[in-house]
């Protein structure tokens, strides 16, 4: 990532960029500074204050380096490994708690997305029958119709990828994230001014739509502050998620949670997943996976970049589904790249290497999505009671840090999802039927443990 | 190197406290199955039993808290050991704020768990007291809630130090200092009683926390009169 930020024009790095990362200058220290480039406003920060302490116990210029690069010790490789793991852990936390949150917040508020107003005509089959097995059987036909949609919709984008249909690929995008920013936009903003009653003439209703949609469309697809583009994507991630859980009859979504995740860590870790061929073929590519649509902590500009290497993919990446951000009604696609990977090793020569920085994490908007569909499930179906919403949440966060973890150790691409929708199933059950009388009991007698 | 990394994620203090609050949580998990077995193979629902059961489930409860702050420390320090093996240089977070945030974790789960429903509830319509029962439920559900957070962070200190030297009587009291504030609140409509010895108890706690984690009368007094070079006060004053 430092290497195209040195290389190109520092106008275009003021312009674009936080004023805090456009202050870096790509001055000879390059582990330090490249550290700072590749963070995001916050964690820069923070380094910027460990800076005058690390100065003198760095004597190694690579201390940060991502590991794995040739001619370094392996000690320090161990070493960067773990630096890695608990710091992304912590630049993670923060947007899937906010999308949760806004996810919860608009589930307990607003009745509009509880309600069941009909099915997405991928789940047709209905769940208001009168015997339990049938219904079983309704949700588990739903998630299969489903799961193949997904399955289709991942390999056709990959096969659009491997022969190089940019074009179309980008155009479907375009065409679903303008769906997403004005249309669900538009729709919530109804929803959340019916709820509070608050009157709105459409003029300005017109006009707030009008900017939100087109600044996220700038931000999105072209260049924005990155903190502007991270909130976007958070909120179109929410978005999708409250369509989920509003369209999808209840046992349907936990078999397809279930299903997805299944299908998630077959996607990537089989050596003909579609998922896997994706992040192989943009690897060799030397191109990033389609930036506009993944979670990235960090700076993952390839404006201006002649040429890219791998080292500019991020150390930690965590390629999404394109397809989410696809309109989820048409073409909904593959859940998400939850996958998370670190590119393999540059074998680009020189300089660059020395480069390498510590860089962000990406994490694709499937997973974003998912999660977030976990815990408003929770909120919405666990008879109201926020113990159980908590308990998910707690869950897939701990997932999440197990997977960053087994992320750090592997390095390469794993997917996100099977861990923490795992634990997030099993708490969410558990927390429903046997935590919840405990708890109540315990507090109308008011005894405290 | 698989083991090596848990460890370091868990050793630095960053992720130890929703470390600490998954392990609050199942550790709740297990003491509720523990008590829905039972409820369900004891049958009856009469209401002295019923109470004899939840009686039965605090104390369970309160055990497994226990076994799995002691589990949470083992695997902390582990953790702490296998980052000095790879890098012996590097300044491996201090055991006692480790113990301080899983402390906290600790407190904050309980807390949340005990807390969130009754504050949802408090939002909506009602008249607290309506059939006869204490109107100040709220208040005392808020005090309790606190105090058995503090209550967590101090007995997360202590029961860390006293693992760390291997004075296991610390172990028992904190335990038994647990037990004790559960079965007070058994008392339930003696508000006062209730609150009185539980924030008692808090206090010399703390101030055994205190004492545990290095401070001392003179510290104290430095730092409360600002004159403590490490405290952020005493460079304000010389400017």
């Amino acid at each position: 990532m430092l290497t195209f930020m040195a290389s190109d024009s520092e106008e275009e790095v003021c312009d674009e960029r936080t004023s805090l990362m456009s202050a870096e200058s790509p001055t000879p220290r390059s582990c330090q500074d490249g550290r700072q480039g590749l963070e995001d406003g916050e964690s820069a920060a923070q380094w910027r204050s460990q800076e005058s302490e690390e100065d003198h116990e760095e004597e190694d210029p690579d201390r940060y380096v991502c590991s794995g690069v040739p001619g370094r010790p392996p000690g320090l490789e161990e070493e960067l490994t773990l630096k890695y793991g608990a710091k992304h852990v912590i630049m993670l936390f923060v947007p899937v708690t906010l999308c949760m949150i806004v996810v919860v917040a608009t589930i307990k508020s607003v009745r509009f997305y509880t309600e069941k107003n009909g099915q997405l005509i991928y789940t047709p089959f209905s769940e208001d029958t009168p015997s339990v097995g049938q219904r079983l059987l309704n949700s588990v036909l739903n998630t299969l119709i489903m799961i193949s949609v997904i399955v289709t919709m991942t390999i056709f984008l990959v096969v659009l990828y491997k022969y190089r249909c940019y074009k179309f690929i980008h155009g479907w995008l375009i065409m679903s994230s303008l769906m997403l920013l004005f249309l669900f936009t538009y729709i919530y903003l109804g929803e959340v001014l019916k709820t509070y009653n608050v009157a709105m003439d459409y003029p300005t209703l017109f006009l707030t739509v009008w900017n939100f949609g087109a600044v996220g469309m700038v931000c999105i697809h072209w260049k924005g502050p990155l903190v502007l583009q991270q909130a976007y994507l958070i909120m179109i991630s929410a978005l999708m998620a409250l369509v989920f859980i509003k369209y999808l009859p209840e046992w349907s979504a936990w078999v397809i949670l279930g299903a997805i995740s299944v299908y998630d860590l077959v996607a990537v870790l089989c050596p003909k997943g579609p998922l896997r061929m994706l992040v192989e073929t943009a690897q060799e590519r030397n191109e990033p996976i389609f930036p506009a649509l993944i979670y990235s902590s960090a700076m993952v500009w390839t404006v201006g970049m002649a040429k890219l290497d791998p080292s500019s993919q991020g150390a930690l990446q965590l390629p999404y589904d394109p397809e989410m951000e696809e309109d989820s009604y048409d073409s909904f696609g593959e859940p998400s790249y939850p996958d998370v990977f670190e590119p393999p090793l540059p074998g680009y020569p020189g300089e660059e290497l020395e480069e390498e920085e510590e860089r962000g994490v990406k994490l694709g908007l499937g997973d974003f999505i998912f999660y977030s569909v976990l815990v408003g499930k929770a909120a919405a179906t666990g008879s109201g009671d926020w113990n159980t919403t908590l308990a998910c949440f707690v869950a897939i966060l701990i997932g999440l840090c197990l997977t960053l973890l087994l992320l750090a150790v592997f390095k390469k691409a794993l997917p996100a999802l099977p861990i923490s929708i795992t634990f997030g199933l099993i708490f969410y059950f558990s927390t429903d039927n046997l935590v919840r009388p405990f708890m109540d009991t315990l507090a109308s007698h008011q005894l405290y443990i | 190197m698989t083991l090596c990394a848990v460890e370091s994620q868990l050793a630095s203090g960053e992720t130890a406290r929703p470390g600490q609050a998954f392990f609050w949580l199942v550790s709740l998990l297990f003491s509720s199955l523990i008590w829905f077995t039972t409820a369900t193979l004891i049958g009856n629902k009469d209401e002295p039993r019923e109470k004899y059961l939840l009686i039965f489930g605090v104390l369970i409860s309160v055990l497994i808290q226990e076994m799995f702050r002691f589990a949470y420390y083992k695997l902390l320090k582990k953790a702490s050991e296998g980052l000095k093996t790879i890098n012996p240089y590097e300044k491996a977070p201090s055991m006692r704020l480790l113990a301080y945030v899983s402390g906290l974790g600790f407190g904050i789960m309980s807390g949340v768990f005990s807390f969130v429903n009754t504050l949802s509830d408090s939002l909506g319509p009602g008249t607290v007291g309506i059939h006869g029962d204490p109107p100040q439920f709220f208040l005392y559900s808020a005090f309790m809630t606190l105090v058995i957070t503090l209550l967590h962070v101090f007995w997360g200190i202590v029961f860390f130090d006293g693992c760390e030297k291997k004075k296991w009587y610390t172990l028992l009291v904190v335990l038994l200092s647990h037990l004790l504030v559960s079965a007070l609140t058994l008392i339930s409509p003696h508000y006062g009683l209730n609150l009185v010895l539980a924030y008692i108890i808090m206090v010399l706690m703390g101030v055994w926390a205190f004492f545990v984690s290095g401070g001392s009368c003179r510290s104290l007094k430095l730092c409360l009169l600002c004159q403590d070079k490490d405290f952020l006060l005493f460079n304000q004053r010389a400017r």
